[in-house]
């Protein structure tokens, strides 16, 4: 075929379109939920956490979680009167049934629990080499299971270990923030059952929320900060052996 | 100045033909919400989103359950909600006559969190449930909605 000037030039626009076509895409949100509205966080309140893995159950039925993986789970701390930087960290089955009980000998005891950090600057995501994970625009760190090769980049690069590679459907997986709930204006599973309100779901985008205020008057601290992850999930009274 | 182009003009073809195959093919193999909010498929969010939720939330349960409500008010069981204990039940919320909540074995439920532990916060409230009741299920003396027991004696003696 020859190509005249007059061919290029109908060719150049329906290579044009064929490019608006790839590019726009059918937006699919939940009905009556503003994407760009929030800014999804968490608050942890150490002092209030009883470890009685209410909410490592609660997640693992409201997500399908398979048995042995978590997409939240305690730890329990003890620290040893002066080992600040030595402390002796458990999680049986992820704290799901609770812990044994244990002799208080005179060191400090206490429950972190842990889950995705929502990293706003996420090294899990920039790893993925198909895009398949993301930072959805209300804060929310998801994975596309559809797109999700298994590779595990992201799963060896979280800095905190909550990512793992779900053993049903060969893709990583992690916590969504319950994301199918609090676009429908519900709280996340674990905040949902905690029993002492150490968990709590926020919005930083809500002026409304209590968590401005919360934030303004407590000493709270993210995990690995020195990482500069940008993590959304606040520590309240996190001891200094918490890593 | 254009004669003797044939060789180039072929090479543009060729060209033209590769990047218009290129583009083709991309459109049929990228999902079309791909790019839409970032490099991630726009419609995975959606997807995610549109999982069916299987705790209905205590706001579910209280628009039904007021006489609860109300005897929750009364006690310090009243910030703990309804799943927390009685598990998820958004199938009930969606069907209430048919799917029906089990029974709760108060004797490993109420232990779960009130079973003594030295790393619990120490103002929590925590029994070492052997000594404490030896094998009775808590319900046995309290209530589980309002847990305080309040009799005759502790009233009148006015001790701590």
């Amino acid at each position: 075929m020859e190509i005249t000037r007059r061919r290029l030039l109908v060719l150049l626009p329906a290579a044009a379109v064929a490019w608006k076509y790839v590019l726009a895409g059918t937006p699919e949100g939940a009905p009556n939920y503003e994407l760009t509205k929030h800014w999804w966080a968490m608050l942890i309140d150490i002092p209030k956490c009883i470890g009685c893995g209410s909410c490592v159950r609660a997640c693992a039925e409201e997500n399908d979680v398979p048995e042995g993986y978590y997409r939240t789970w305690i730890e329990r701390y003890h620290v040893a009167d002066w080992k600040i930087e030595r402390p002796e960290v458990e999680s049986p089955d992820g704290g799901k049934y609770g812990f044994p009980p244990h002799a208080d000998d005179g060191g400090k005891n206490f429950f972190v629990p842990k889950l995705c950090n929502h990293c706003a600057d996420s090294p899990c995501t920039q790893v993925c080499p198909v895009g398949a994970t993301f930072i959805s625009p209300d804060g929310v760190v998801l994975v596309d299971k559809s797109y999700c090769l298994g590779c595990r980049y992201c799963i060896q690069a979280c800095p905190y270990g909550c990512r793992f590679l779900n053993p049903k459907t060969n893709t990583a997986d992690k916590c969504t923030l319950c994301y199918h709930r609090i676009t429908k204006g519900l709280t996340t599973a674990c905040c949902e059952v905690c029993p002492t309100g150490a968990r709590q779901l926020a919005d930083l985008k809500n002026p409304k929320d209590p968590i401005h205020e919360f934030l303004k008057t407590h000493a709270v601290q993210i995990l690995k900060p020195y990482m500069a992850t940008g993590a959304k999930v606040f520590y309240n009274g996190m001891d200094g052996s918490v890593r | 100045m254009f004669k003797n182009i044939e060789h180039l003009v072929r090479l543009a073809v060729v060209m033209m033909i590769g990047v218009l195959g290129f583009v083709i093919l991309r459109a049929a193999v990228v999902p079309h919400s791909f790019g839409q909010y970032g490099h991630y498929r726009g419609a995975a969010i959606g997807e995610i989103a549109s999982r069916p939720v299987a705790f209905a939330g205590h706001e579910t349960c209280e628009a039904c359950h007021t006489d609860v409500v109300e005897q929750k008010k009364l006690g310090k069981h009243v910030v703990v909600s309804c799943e927390a204990c009685h598990g998820a039940l958004a199938k009930h919320a969606d069907d209430p006559s048919s799917v029906l909540p089990k029974k709760l074995d108060t004797a490993i439920l109420c232990a779960r969190c009130h079973e003594a532990n030295g790393a619990k916060p120490k103002g929590f409230p925590q029994v070492a449930t052997a000594e404490h009741s030896g094998g009775l299920a808590c319900d046995t003396c309290h209530q589980p909605h309002h847990p305080k027991i309040e009799t005759a004696e502790i009233k009148t003696e006015g001790k701590k």
